[in-house]
């Protein structure tokens, strides 16, 4: 594993005319017992990288869905250990990048230096905590980059390019693009001026884009050829495997 | 000192959707705050809408039987009965000069929400207020006063349904509605500015209390108190006598029932460092830095964490923070209708019973002002649920 290890599969997917496919389930969801199997199956079924939730109590970037969801795993007694543990035994099996998010304090109270080795020792290619903006995170950025894992940078529509350039000065893994000012949760269109800023961090960022929060359907995407090179989706997911349905079946619409 | 940070504590921790209204709030308050016309009209308001200045009063009766000198800052004497008028009034202000034609708040009780919703009708701003919905149904008597000013209230089914996650969904609309919408926060915590903005808006309380304490005796007190939930009234009263460095300042949190491991709102007592609602601070929480429940008889003292420069103030040693559980807060609260004919919060009632509790270590005749934030008139019902409960 390396620290490009996360660009590479996104160039990688773009370098097969695709874009790359990055599927959010929070950790432990829709059980503890089957969430490892569902990791596999989005795995073998055409995700590029797998963004695993670390549940917290107070998800303030989220939308009610993935906020339900968390708190089921939290219910369940899902924590970064059993995560963490849990990564380590499945990794190998697994062929796509894999990223960590959630929110700072869970992190802060398992050790800043101990949850770098150990997400590395799991095989933990990134992570995306969404309450830690540049000026409090740069110095984590730094002790998660000298274990090989990215903190991968959130950026939006009302992102001037000043702070995009913060952000890409020294940036690894990808930039997460969140499409919409708002939480995590699909919506039917995307904003008009996502094409402004999505230009604007495709031409600051030398790390592939994703696009993130809002995405059920890969029509939206359409519009935005060339602008993104991964797509996020969670709450489309949650939704579609609270039907009883298979992940597989899911990925299938995308792939 | 970092930017935004009070020692190790504060800080910014946001989605990076909030930094671009977090850092316009903060320009906004370097041009806004100091200009002669914000000022001028800031000040009238406080004189002639809020009723400012509060009374100093001295407890005759109750000096005499605690054997000090007990002085009430009377917050409770301001419009709408508490000390969060001087915040709100503020701060709507400030959105109106920056153009935005909205606001939205969190409230636990219920308080910060009236005094939102007040200041907003009297400056013509539209008004959310996002209240947890278990406190929603607690204290609908404050819901319907919001309704009257004007404000919509929302309840927040998330999480607990009290005041954490009604500021975690006042967020979340923020990041949706920057545009046109201020957040009014309603204690002297969050992500920098807040706690300055808020400090800046409630320090007149320490300011007009030293002013009026020296007119009558010539001295400066002996010791301040205040209650801690978020530390809004408490940073208000100890901001202006934090470099005096003669006067002891006392902050109270609510320990609950009292008994050992209750579910309580004293987090610099019983917390342990960790980052919420976009600060460093002390919280309760479990080892895996998940956030508890809080739980105090005082709805406004209510709160898992604490405004961080409370916890740089412990950490400095410049102030003390005690604790007072349900029954001696409950018994201040008799004492000061009875011996004073004043009608104190519960919340405030946590001060004023730290000094009853601490008499034997208050030297005789020294002068102890209590910021007695708030007027207990919301409290009845549940003053009257705790007597029965508890057969008296």
């Amino acid at each position: 594993m390396s620290i490009t290890t996360l660009a590479d599969k996104i160039n990688d997917a773009n370098a097969k005319g695709r874009t790359a496919l990055i599927p959010f389930l929070p950790g432990g969801y829709p059980t503890k017992e089957v969430f490892w199997k569902e990791i596999l199956e989005l795995d073998a079924n055409g995700a590029d990288i797998i963004e695993i939730g670390m549940p917290f109590s107070d998800p303030v970037a989220d939308g009610p869905v993935v906020e339900a969801a968390s708190m089921k795993c939290l219910d369940a007694g899902v924590n970064l250990k059993w995560i963490i543990e849990g990564l380590a035994e499945v990794r190998p099996q697994i062929n796509a990048g894999i990223v960590l998010m959630g929110y700072y304090n869970p992190v802060l109270q398992y050790g800043l230096e101990k949850f770098a080795k150990d997400a590395n020792a799991a095989g933990v290619n990134g992570l995306i905590i969404a309450d830690l903006p540049f000026e409090e995170g740069v110095d984590f950025r730094d002790l998660l980059a000298e274990n090989e894992v990215a903190l991968v940078p959130l950026v939006g529509l009302n992102t001037e390019p000043e702070r995009m350039k913060l952000y890409a000065n020294g940036g690894n893994g990808f930039c997460y693009f969140v499409s919409v000012l708002g939480t995590t949760g699909d919506r039917d269109s995307l904003p008009e001026e996502i094409k402004v800023g999505l230009k604007h961090a495709k031409e600051i960022f030398d790390i592939p884009v994703a696009l993130g929060f809002g995405l059920k359907h890969p029509s939206q995407l359409e519009q935005l050829e060339g602008l993104v090179d991964a797509a996020v989706f969670g709450s489309a997911l949650i939704r579609h495997i609270d039907e009883g349905k298979s992940s597989a079946e899911f990925m299938k619409v995308w792939t | 000192m970092k930017r935004g940070y009070y020692g190790d504590f504060g800080g910014q921790f946001v989605p990076e959707l909030l930094m671009p209204p977090l850092l316009e709030l903060e320009e906004a308050m370097g041009k806004i705050l100091k200009s002669a016309e914000f000022q001028q009209e800031y000040t009238s308001l406080l004189k002639n809408f809020v009723g400012r200045p509060t009374a100093l009063t001295h407890c005759q009766n109750l000096s005499r039987e605690l054997g000090f000198n007990l002085w009430l800052k009377r917050e409770d004497l301001a419009h709408t009965g508490a000390h969060k008028i001087n915040n709100t009034v503020g701060q709507a202000l400030l959105t109106k000069m920056m153009g935005k034609p909205k606001m939205l708040a969190e409230t636990g009780a219920g308080q910060h929400g009236v005094a939102t919703a007040t200041a907003a009708a009297l400056l013509d701003l539209e008004c959310d207020i996002y209240m947890g919905a278990t406190d929603v149904k607690r204290q609908s008597h404050n819901v319907r006063r919001m309704e009257l000013f004007g404000a919509k209230c929302i309840p927040v089914h998330s999480g607990t349904q009290t005041l954490k996650d009604a500021i975690n969904a006042a967020l979340r609309q923020w990041i949706a509605n920057q545009r046109t919408t201020h957040y009014c926060f309603g204690t002297a915590a969050g992500p920098h500015p807040f706690p300055l903005l808020v400090r800046e808006f409630q320090s007149i309380i320490g300011r007009e209390a030293k002013q009026q304490f020296k007119e009558r005796t010539g001295e400066m007190p002996y010791m301040v108190v205040a209650c801690v939930g978020g530390g809004s009234n408490a940073i208000g009263m100890f901001h202006e006598f934090v470099n005096e460095k003669s006067v002891k300042i006392v902050g109270v949190e609510a320990a609950g029932t009292g008994k050992p491991g209750c579910t309580n709102s004293a987090p610099i007592n019983l917390g342990t460092p960790g980052v919420l609602h976009g600060m460093n601070t002390l919280l309760l929480q479990t080892d895996d830095g998940q956030i508890l429940p809080s739980h105090s008889i005082a709805a406004g003292l209510d709160y898992p964490g604490v405004g961080p420069e409370h916890v740089h103030l412990h950490d400095t040693g410049r102030a003390e923070f005690g604790m007072v559980n349900d029954s001696q807060a409950i018994n201040a609260f008799q004492m000061l209708c009875q011996k004073e004919g004043i009608l104190p919060a519960l919340e405030s009632s946590h001060a004023l019973a730290w000094a009853i509790e601490n008499k034997d270590i208050i030297p005789k005749d020294a002068n102890v002002i209590v910021n007695l934030s708030g007027r207990g008139d919301k409290d009845m019902d549940i003053l009257d649920d705790y007597l029965a409960q508890h057969g008296k």
